[in-house]
């Protein structure tokens, strides 16, 4: 299965070669030309039926939160700082692998019998934290793990209750992996799949790459938060699992185009497909960056709602990551003329 | 015999491994130990790790059964002329878990810990719910867009926090997950560097792994003294299995394998011994202070290193039960350094459970009727 796949492969951001490849991979038998950019940005052309149709830029971002290992102390424990926002509170006791040749290690804690009563309520800071491969001391371990390698969680992906997956990663490689699958069709329009790096450190990939193609109109395929969970009110809950991908409105660092968004809607009610819109104005995506590259560019966002994001294990709904290729595959089939989502 | 424990064949990527050379077996009982780690075993709730240790322990033994609390009781028998010592070896083989208290609107399961569990390693682990087929869950907490400022700084309360299943409807799970369900982490054995492993329930089915080590070993060795192994129950819930064990057993002597914390930064020198230096002798009221002694002296005969761990009290590990047990039992405490622990991440070393399988075994060896009547003077 391609979503595990990718799930499973290594990319921290900056660190995206292992993704990148396995995506090149599967994507050249499908599409026109394929190329690379200054920063490692993916990039497929798929020329459309109609030449002087829309050009159409779709992105999915590769990389993953991580660690980025920034001292090696004389023990031989790593010490590491995070690559993108990780809750430090998710890393206690977890297995990870750094670097792309997968050195194992784990993220340990003192034993809570040696902890006083107040240690057990407080938080270990990223400082506190550290990593141990086994090595004996510090020369041991430069020998396994170098300075600025990342390190990232050691899950294996895997099915769970009826219809769900769980996995690292999925923010984005869901994304990724539905923007491979839609490759696999022809459209009328001329599409650009760009499969973007450095999202989870400040959107800088997707910078680039829309200053790059300067396309008519985008849409991001991305992971959300699903807040439908215990300790959350309903007017919290983000998305929801199950009830079919997200639309935002608005986030931190993007309004999304109406128009836009409109014909998204208007795709999702013609094939009789479930969508929801995103309840919170939380969180940001690549259509931050994108929607203000150039003289601006018409930019929705479009997202498989996923719980436990930045953590060792996400939860998303294998019907919600059909039904964002379905609606898309609608939108592009059914593709809206140049000006669609200028006002 | 020892098709078994087949030798340890993984090999790390890109690891030059600076040991195992064809000499070092230390990687021996690596499969076994995986296999132990990863089987399930929750306090109260051990038949799956019993039922794997009873074919493990098997073909080592003259006889092997379960007691009426679950305790698995392997029998060697000695050699030699009557009387034959006799001497109970003890490691706990239940661990640490979570059991299910409630169903929750949403597929969601709430839980209570069995054992110390220290709550704060509890969020995105990656869990398996022993229901009437195990399921697959994650232990969820609040979103990060839900936190208030400063939260992130606190621990998240243990009521806060809740395992999801991917199921959505609370009645179709009320079919699969009773409550009382026990729920343990899914975790795989991870080798690292220097033969070290990591990975959950290593407290203490290492101690149970150095068991049949101990035993393997013996197959080669002649010993006058009846040997019996015993992987307990319950002990992380207050050391129950040995108590009724060694009431039953009523042995002329007990020696212990647990583990002790291993060193790392932020613990005290006195606290936490180094892994890979070879096992730490308890010392302290709870241990005969010559059974100390003559572990102590076999391990410098036979080669094993060795460290003291000077203890005050023995609580925490089954020599609190047996010493006590009947009209005293002469009991040591062995135990492998281990860092983290009650994590999913529990670490130690390959070699340090060689090493101590070896040392019990010659100790046993050596056992003489005159030498167990000596331990009753004073």
């Amino acid at each position: 299965m391609l979503l595990k796949e990718l799930s499973e492969a290594f990319g921290p951001p900056g660190q995206e070669d292992e993704v990148r490849d396995l995506i090149r991979e599967k994507i050249a038998p499908h599409v026109d030309r394929i190329w690379t950019d200054t920063m490692g940005n993916l990039y497929a052309e798929k020329k459309g039926r109609d030449a002087a149709g829309p050009r159409i830029m779709l992105a999915a971002h590769m990389d993953e939160v991580a660690l980025m290992i920034t001292r090696i102390d004389r023990e031989g424990f790593l010490h590491f700082k995070s690559l993108g926002g990780i809750d430090q509170r998710v890393l206690i006791a977890k297995p990870v692998v750094i670097g792309r040749q997968r050195v194992p290690g784990v993220i340990g804690a003192k034993a809570v019998h040696l902890l006083e009563p107040e240690e057990r309520e407080r938080a270990l800071s990223l400082r506190e934290l550290f990593i141990d491969i086994g090595a004996r001391d510090k020369e041991e371990a430069e020998k396994l793990v170098a300075i600025g390698e990342g390190a990232v969680f050691q899950s294996r992906f895997s099915s769970i209750g009826g219809n769900r997956v769980r996995g690292k990663a999925l923010d984005n490689r869901a994304g990724c992996s539905a923007l491979v699958e839609l490759l696999q069709y022809d459209y009328p329009v001329n599409l650009t799949a760009v499969f973007t790096v450095q999202e989870e450190v400040g959107l800088r990939g997707a910078r680039i790459a829309s200053y790059n193609l300067k396309p008519d109109l985008a849409l991001v395929m991305e992971t959300t938060t699903a807040g439908d969970v215990p300790e959350a009110k309903s007017h919290q809950m983000s998305t929801r699992l199950g009830k079919g991908p997200a639309l935002t409105i608005m986030d931190r660092t993007l309004i999304a185009a109406p128009d836009l968004l409109k014909a998204l809607e208007e795709t999702a009610q013609r094939l009789d497909k479930p969508y929801q819109w995103k309840q919170t104005a939380t969180g940001g995506t690549d259509g931050g960056a994108i929607h203000l590259t150039g003289a601006g560019i018409p930019t929705a966002v479009v997202a498989i709602p996923c719980r436990y994001l930045h953590s060792p294990a996400s939860v998303i709904d294998l019907a919600d990551y059909q039904h964002l290729i379905e609606l898309i595959h609608g939108f592009l089939t059914h593709a809206p003329g140049r000006r669609t989502g200028q006002k | 015999m020892l098709g078994i424990f087949s030798r340890g064949q993984q090999k790390l990527k890109g690891m030059e491994k600076t040991t195992n050379t064809k000499e070092d077996k230390s990687l021996e009982y690596l499969d076994l130990l995986r296999r132990l780690s990863q089987e399930q075993g929750v306090s109260g709730r051990e038949a799956k790790v019993a039922e794997s240790l009873l074919k493990t322990l098997h073909p080592l033994v003259d006889e092997v059964e379960r007691d009426r609390l679950g305790n698995v009781i392997a029998h060697k028998k000695g050699e030699g002329p009557d009387p034959h010592p006799r001497v109970m070896l003890a490691a706990h083989m239940d661990e640490i878990g979570l059991m299910v208290t409630q169903i929750l609107e949403g597929g969601f399961l709430r839980f209570t810990p069995v054992g110390g569990i220290d709550l704060r390693t509890l969020p995105g682990q990656e869990v398996l719910i022993h229901g009437l087929s195990p399921l697959r869950g994650v232990i969820g907490a609040k979103p990060p867009h839900l936190q208030e400022p400063g939260e992130r700084k606190k621990a998240i309360p243990g009521d806060e926090l809740y395992i999801d299943t991917g199921y959505s409807k609370k009645e179709e799970l009320e079919e699969m997950v009773p409550l009382g369900t026990m729920v343990t982490i899914e975790r795989d054995l991870q080798l690292l560097a220097n033969d070290l492993v990591a990975g959950k329930a290593l407290d203490n089915r290492a101690g149970v792994t150095v068991l049949a080590a101990c035993f393997q070993e013996l197959t080669r060795l002649k010993h006058r003294a009846d040997v019996y192994g015993v992987a307990t129950v319950q002990e992380e819930v207050g050391v129950r299995g040995a108590m009724v064990s060694s009431y039953g057993l009523a042995p002329d002597l007990a020696v212990v394998i647990d583990v002790c914390h291993g060193d790392m930064p932020g613990v005290a020198e006195d606290e936490g011994f180094p892994l890979g230096k070879g096992p730490a002798l308890g010392l302290g009221p709870h241990v005969h202070p010559r059974l100390f002694t003559t572990l102590k002296e076999t391990a410098q005969e036979i080669g094993v290193p060795y460290q003291v761990e000077p203890s005050p009290t023995p609580a925490g590990t089954d020599a609190w039960a047996i010493q006590i047990a009947r009209e005293g039992i002469p009991t040591a405490l062995v135990s492998l350094p281990l860092r983290y622990m009650h994590t999913a991440v529990e670490t130690l070393s390959l070699k340090d459970l060689k090493e101590t399988g070896r040392l019990l075994a010659a100790f046993i060896q050596g056992l003489e009727p005159a030498f167990v009547e000596g331990l009753s003077c004073y």
